[in-house]
């Protein structure tokens, strides 16, 4: 699995923004990772890589923020929720419809009722302003489209 | 001359509505657990968008009743449009609308932060501009300068967590249970603020009125985790103390800078946070160096609830019956700020 160690936000929002470059219409990224770990950061690379101005904050409280980028964006958050079941996320894939993209924090609890992800990204906390950060993809091509996101960003 | 204006606030866990006349709350009912009792008679709403459903009528008829009047004594009718809860927008929206549409009254549809702000305006406060409003709570941390009360120019706001979020995101950590902010006020009383360097966020980058909050959050995890949950046990009260200070004094420090820069006589503090009695200590001192009014609405106008979106009503345009057939809610917020 594609894996970076990164010690600055930029680098972080770097990744978000190859990772949002490889994302078709209906693809869902799922991001775990501590408190702090720099979820939404990286989805705030990913959203100005898709054309989204403006401040990109935590969807905690809200839990989806929906951004008008060249395409629909949606940052959905499921902390808050513990029921698979769960409208607020159904209702925020759906105002994004078919040819949206979605990043979707803390998914575990909701992943039953969700279709499969196109990449799953984890981040883990490696003391001070390190992260490390593994990412996978959905196959074999996503996967050699994510080393080779990678190692650019390593270069 | 009697004007009185039903709102409807749903966007997320409060069922609300109110009757407000011109600056005078008439009747201000939150679906709380307290209050659900004499309202509805059932458990307190969570979440999800049902539980508005199930709630809102009732609590509508509950203020028509506590304000003494009837849906035909009732000028117009307002509610929250945006931002929160789709789902639970979408309820108090649809049914403003299907009142407003029977009715043939006109409709007011606000933004939940322009209530925030415009919640000093109503009696007893009834605070007249200019001021700098600081609005803090589990969804929104943001400063704006108010002129008029119909357009506030948004000064800054959090670049990353809301202060609300990250105190309940740092109470989590240190096992208080959800919401997080009175018990880590209580816990924070009994430890020294000044035990833990935390970070505040973007110290040093200039006179920014933005704040940010996931610098502090992470420093709590490390910390947390160093001390071990002996040691963290041990140290809980230090923790909460000096983890409250880093979240609580940039809000202080920031409103009255912005106070000091744009020259107003008045600052006022509202959204959930504003019920944090070290913040309150942190403004009252503030003010009081400095002259200013301080304003601070009694604590169930700085929850969510309904008569702060009858205040902002007053600003905002009019939609004539039937125009608002076709008005929907959102869920952003616009970019910048505060949008009819």
């Amino acid at each position: 699995m594609p894996e970076i160690t990164t010690t600055d936000a930029d680098t972080t929002e770097a990744l978000g923004a190859g990772i949002a470059n490889l994302l078709g219409p209906g693809d869902i990224v799922l991001l775990r990772g501590d408190l702090g770990a720099g979820k939404t950061t990286l989805v705030r690379g990913a959203a100005r890589a898709l054309g989204v101005e403006g401040p990109v904050t935590s969807p905690t409280f809200t839990i989806a923020n929906q951004y008008a980028g060249r395409v629909p964006v949606a940052h959905l958050d499921a902390w808050r929720l513990g029921d698979p079941d769960d409208e607020e996320i159904g209702l925020a894939l759906e105002a994004i419809g078919d040819e949206g993209v979605a990043f979707i924090e803390w998914p575990d609890s909701i992943e039953g009722g969700l279709p499969d992800p196109r990449v799953r990204v984890d981040i883990d906390h490696g003391g001070g302003d390190t992260r490390v950060i593994h990412v996978a993809g959905c196959d074999a091509a996503t996967d050699a489209a994510l080393e080779a996101l990678v190692d650019h960003l390593r270069a | 001359m009697s004007d009185p204006v039903l709102a409807i606030e749903t966007s997320c866990d409060e069922t609300a509505a109110a009757v407000v006349d011109g600056r005078r709350i008439l009747s201000n009912v939150v679906a709380s657990q307290a209050e659900l009792h004499s309202v509805y008679g059932g458990v307190v709403p969570e979440v999800a968008a049902r539980h508005h459903l199930t709630t809102v009528n009732a609590v509508v008829d509950q203020a028509l009743a506590d304000a003494g009047l009837t849906l035909a004594d009732i000028s117009r009718i307002a509610v929250t449009r945006r931002p929160g809860l789709i789902g639970a927008l979408l309820v108090g929206v649809a049914t403003a609308k299907s009142l407003a549409y029977a009715t043939g009254k006109d409709l007011v549809m606000v933004d939940h932060l322009h209530g925030h702000i415009a919640a000093t305006w109503l009696e007893p406060v009834a605070l007249d501009p200019p001021f700098v409003a600081l609005t803090a709570s589990g969804g929104h941390t943001r400063l704006d300068l108010v002129e008029n009360y119909a357009a506030p120019v948004l000064l800054g706001q959090t670049l990353d967590d809301a202060a609300g979020e990250a105190i309940d995101k740092g109470a989590r950590l240190l096992g208080i249970p959800y919401p997080g902010g009175p018990g880590l006020e209580a816990l924070a009383r009994e430890g020294d603020a000044g035990a833990f360097d935390f970070p505040v966020g973007l110290k040093g980058r200039g006179p920014s009125a933005d704040f940010s909050y996931a610098g502090v959050k992470t420093a709590l995890l490390y910390a947390v985790r160093e001390l071990g949950e002996e040691g963290t046990t041990a140290r809980r009260a230090d923790l909460a103390a000096s983890y409250q200070e880093a979240i609580v004094r940039p809000l202080a420090d920031k409103l009255m800078r912005a106070a000091d820069t744009h020259g107003v006589p008045a600052v006022s503090i509202g959204g959930g946070v504003a019920a944090n009695g070290r913040l309150r200590e942190l403004v009252t001192e503030g003010a009081a160096d400095r002259g200013l009014q301080l304003a601070i609405p009694d604590r169930a106008l700085c929850t969510d609830n309904a008569a702060m979106i009858a205040a902002a009503a007053a600003f905002t345009p009019i939609i004539a019956w039937p125009d608002f057939v076709g008005e929907d809610a959102i869920a952003t917020a616009p970019p910048g700020g505060i949008a009819a």
